[in-house]
């Protein structure tokens, strides 16, 4: 069988939190427990770099995600990519997921344990 | 304005009756059927409820969710309606946190009392039933109004949406025609709107597709060439009835995205061009880019000919602002300003997705008259992708700005309203009185009630804390609608009613796009009511008044006369699911926009007026112009050398609704402590590091923040937060729950621009430094 995955497009993502909270209210969790959790980088600019800009949000799965199996199950969506203010998540197999990582920079793939 | 919107719908409605259309009050409804069924009870007694959540808490948009109840009608979660061309199933942070707030050990779940003589006692609130409680409101409201006229008492009103005209009709209903939220100027979009209509007839919106059903693959939409993203980082603060994220949508499709913001946001770090001006001189800015787009030929000359008024007028004032003025007074590149102008203009569509940072400057209704022209000048208007005008869909006026009834007045109350003297504009088809001068009278002694429905102004609104504060001592009687007791009712309110939230109870949505029901999903906490139906029980307590403005014997009725004119009952409307009218551009030239039926814009010329008439009438101000702050680094330059950096405020949060949800944990992990987000360099200069406390102090106050530091903001300039308060610290005294504390509006004052529209809330002086450790 293969492997699930969660494909993220970190040009989009805006940090806006829904993904961590989805995920603390879809498995009954309280606060500062993290089933998925997004760093944020920057806001930098780097004047002596030609003014080069770092700024990025990256959500990055917990050891506690479980790719939201219960909701996959009855053929939902994991809460945080169904909920994501911008649609930068995707779910399916590594496989298929893996081919999309060729379409455009910025995105990474998780493969929860 | 509200009742003129309803005669003009009726002509529509005879007129389609005429030509024998079916539709809906002169609106055809878009063709579409949603799959999921509005309400449905699974096997194990879950009862799955399609809602709009909208208020309380306070939301500006609306989305639609299914919330999942027990069968014990207790929530057990909310999802996102991936069916609703609006949200599309994305929700942001607040709504799965409703639960929290609803069954939160504090919240206050049935009314209470105090003696006027014991305010400020946290102690000494007594439970009572609503009769009670609303007895004691009517009779004291009535005895104010008898003994002192009703223009005494005051309505105050937060800006949660589904309770503006519940405000409004109560205020009325007590024969008062003065209500208000306290911030000077009215400077949340008031300042932006009420010119569109002064100048254009209407108010115009960026065209992100979400007038169809259908979206982006709506035929005949083009994403647009160009977004510039203008005193807004919308990805954050989800503007009024504008998802934020339509802007990533329309990046994504290949937008080109202009940001116009004094700080680095996330937005202009994704920018094709960022214009880091100095706050507050967005005016200058548009004026130097519409000189770039007028030397350069970018006009659209056919539309500008036939459809716009006082170009001549305009351009001689333009021509004073080349963009190396521009960029002097703006403190941006030259290049910079030139390249966004041809950017924007070079290829339609284009558009602008502006926010209250132009409002939140005293020039800021002059800065929205020099921005419009970059899109009326290019021919940006009412196409697909640019900026389309917009109507109320069926001709439905919810009157989220209150007003509903305020013209049934008699003629001398509707006069007492505060700004009616003051300021034209106010007398003009806007029903808000104007809260600057509601402070004077208050000041003056003629503040006697207070009515306040979910208003927490000593954390949120006012840039004069202090000033309102010593005001509310002297009310006599005031009773406050709320969730949670605030510091606001804590220190001055006599009654405290609760109030449902949006899973608790029934309402309407509709503003611009669609109109949409608010279906109870759950069963409610305590004995809490809705907006409208506490203020429904209380306004019957009034006698003919009462019967007038409150004639329904249920709350449902209301909802149906709101929807009349959709040919929609409530309940017809909460099975069919959100209603979109087909949306139509150019109006302008089909004659959809003018009373008269005749093609053009509703303004006494008929054109969009770069030179405005109607203003002229007022004798203000009536071309686009620029003025800067009262208190800035040109203004005040022997300040500025002790007071170095710039402040702006009012960011809107990502996780909280303004001075909401600071009790609800899942939303305060994100955000513990006030934070001024401050530069790096500043930072490193001065000895600040990540977290410290800082004093923020100006010549006005000072207050207390921990830093953020990174490169957000330049070292000239700082963003502070409005709203907080502390729910965890004590509520009793003079500084209920640590409400002066971190309160950045200590450091600002009521400002109101020439038009009473605008004040200097994102553009004032301040220094910042280190809280020394004996201050903690």
């Amino acid at each position: 069988m293969s492997r699930n995955a969660i494909l993220i497009d970190y040009e989009y993502c805006c940090g806006c939190h829904t993904c961590e909270v989805a995920c603390q209210k879809e498995h009954g969790w309280e606060p500062e427990t993290w089933g998925i959790k997004v760093h944020q980088l920057g806001p930098h600019r780097y004047e002596d770099l030609g003014d080069a800009v770092v700024y990025d949000y990256l959500p990055h799965p917990s050891d506690l995600c479980d790719l939201c199996g219960s909701r996959v199950a009855k053929g939902e969506l994991p809460t945080c990519v169904k909920h994501c203010q911008t649609a930068c998540m995707e779910y399916g197999t590594v496989e298929e997921l893996a081919q999309r990582l060729e379409r455009k920079p910025k995105q990474v793939m998780f493969v929860p344990r | 304005m509200a009742d003129d919107i309803k005669a003009d719908v009726g002509q529509d409605i005879q007129k389609s009756w005429e030509a024998g259309e079916v539709t809906r009050n002169g609106q055809r409804l878009q063709d579409y059927e949603f799959k999921a069924p509005w309400k449905q009870v699974l096997e194990d007694g879950t009862t799955i409820t399609r809602t709009t959540a909208w208020t309380a808490p306070g939301c500006h948009e609306g989305c639609s969710v299914f919330v999942h109840a027990d069968k014990d009608g207790k929530l057990i979660k909310v999802e996102g309606d991936p069916e609703n061309p609006f949200n599309q199933g994305r929700l942001c942070p607040r709504c799965f946190c409703v639960g929290d707030v609803m069954y939160h050990k504090d919240r206050i779940v049935h009314p209470m009392k105090r003696d006027r003589d014991k305010r400020g006692q946290a102690d000494a609130w007594e439970q009572c039933t609503w009769d009670e409680a609303l007895d004691l409101c009517a009779s004291e409201f009535k005895r104010i109004a008898e003994t002192y006229g009703g223009n005494t008492i005051h309505a105050w009103r937060g800006t949660g949406r589904d309770m503006g005209w519940q405000a409004g009709r109560i205020a009325y209903t007590m024969g008062s025609a003065n209500e208000y939220g306290c911030e000077s100027g009215i400077s949340c979009y008031l300042p932006r709107i009420s010119q569109m209509v002064m100048t254009c007839g209407g108010q115009m919106l960026a065209d992100y597709a979400q007038f169809h059903v259908d979206r982006f693959d709506h035929e005949g939409y083009e994403i647009p060439n160009c977004a510039i993203c203008w005193g807004c980082n919308p990805t954050d603060s989800n503007p009024d009835f504008q998802m934020g994220q339509w802007l990533t949508d329309v990046m994504r499709r290949g937008t080109k995205l202009i940001s116009v913001d004094p700080r680095l946001t996330w937005l202009a770090s994704r920018a094709e061009i960022w214009l880091d001006l100095r706050p507050g001189t967005d005016a200058a800015l548009a004026l130097g880019m519409v000189h770039v787009i007028i030397e350069e030929d970018l006009i659209d000359h056919d539309f500008v000919d036939k459809w716009v008024y006082g170009y001549d007028e305009f351009k001689a004032v333009v021509e004073e602002w080349p963009p190396s003025r521009a960029a002097e007074v703006c403190w941006v590149d030259e290049q910079k300003i030139i390249d966004a102008a041809r950017l924007f203009a070079e290829k339609k569509p284009s558009n602008v997705f502006w926010g209250v940072s132009v409002d939140m400057c005293a020039s800021g209704v002059g800065a929205a008259m020099a921005i419009q022209a970059l899109w009326i000048l290019t021919g940006n208007l009412d196409i697909p992708g640019g900026m389309v005008m917009t109507t109320m869909p069926f001709g439905v006026f919810q009157y989220q700005s209150g007003g509903w009834g305020i013209r049934d007045l008699p003629e001398e109350v509707q006069q007492g309203r505060t700004g009616w003297k003051e300021y034209p504009m106010y007398r003009f088809g806007f029903t808000l009185s104007s809260p600057d001068v509601a402070l004077e009278k208050a000041e003056a002694g003629e503040l006697k009630g207070l009515w306040i429905q979910t208003s927490n102004t000593l954390a949120g609104p006012t840039q004069e804390v202090l000033r309102w504060r010593e005001v509310m001592k002297n009310v006599e009687f005031c009773a406050a609608v709320d969730l949670f007791m605030t510091p606001t009712i804590q220190f001055g309110a006599d009654v405290f009613l609760p109030v449902a939230c949006w899973p608790e109870k029934s309402g309407v949505r509709a503003w611009i796009y669609d109109v949409s029901t608010i279906n109870q999903s759950v069963k409610p906490v305590g004995e809490v009511k809705s907006d409208a139906e506490i203020n429904r029980l209380l306004g019957q307590r009034f006698g003919e008044a009462g019967e007038h403005y409150w004639p329904w014997t249920e709350e449902e009725q209301i909802y149906d006369e709101i929807l009349e004119p959709t040919g929609f009952t409530y309940k017809e409307l909460a099975e069919h699911g959100a209603a979109y009218p087909v949306f139509e551009y150019k109006k302008y030239e089909k004659g959809m926009l003018r009373p008269d039926g005749q093609p053009g814009f509703n303004t006494p010329t008929g054109k969009l007026e770069l030179y405005s008439t109607m203003f002229e009438m007022f004798e203000l101000p009536n071309i686009a112009h620029y003025e800067e702050p009262e208190w800035s680094p040109v203004t005040q330059p022997e300040m500025y050398k002790e007071y170095p950096i710039i402040l702006m405020t009012g960011a809107r949060s990502k996780v909280f609704f303004h001075t909401e949800h600071r009790q609800i944990e899942a939303l305060r992990q994100f955000d513990k402590d006030p934070h001024v987000q401050i530069g790096r360099k500043f930072a490193a200069e001065n000895g600040i590091e990540e977290g410290d406390w800082v004093w923020i102090e100006n010549p006005r106050n000072r207050c207390k923040m921990r830093a953020t530091v990174d490169d957000h903001c330049a070292s000239d300039r700082a963003l502070a937060p409005h709203g907080w308060w502390f729910p965890e610290q004590d509520g009793n005294g003079d500084n209920p729950y640590g409400v002066l504390d971190s309160n950045v509006n200590l450091l600002l004052r009521n400002n109101p621009s020439v038009y009473g529209f605008g004040s200097d809330i994102r553009c004032t002086l301040c220094k910042i430094y280190k809280v020394k450790e004996e201050e903690m």
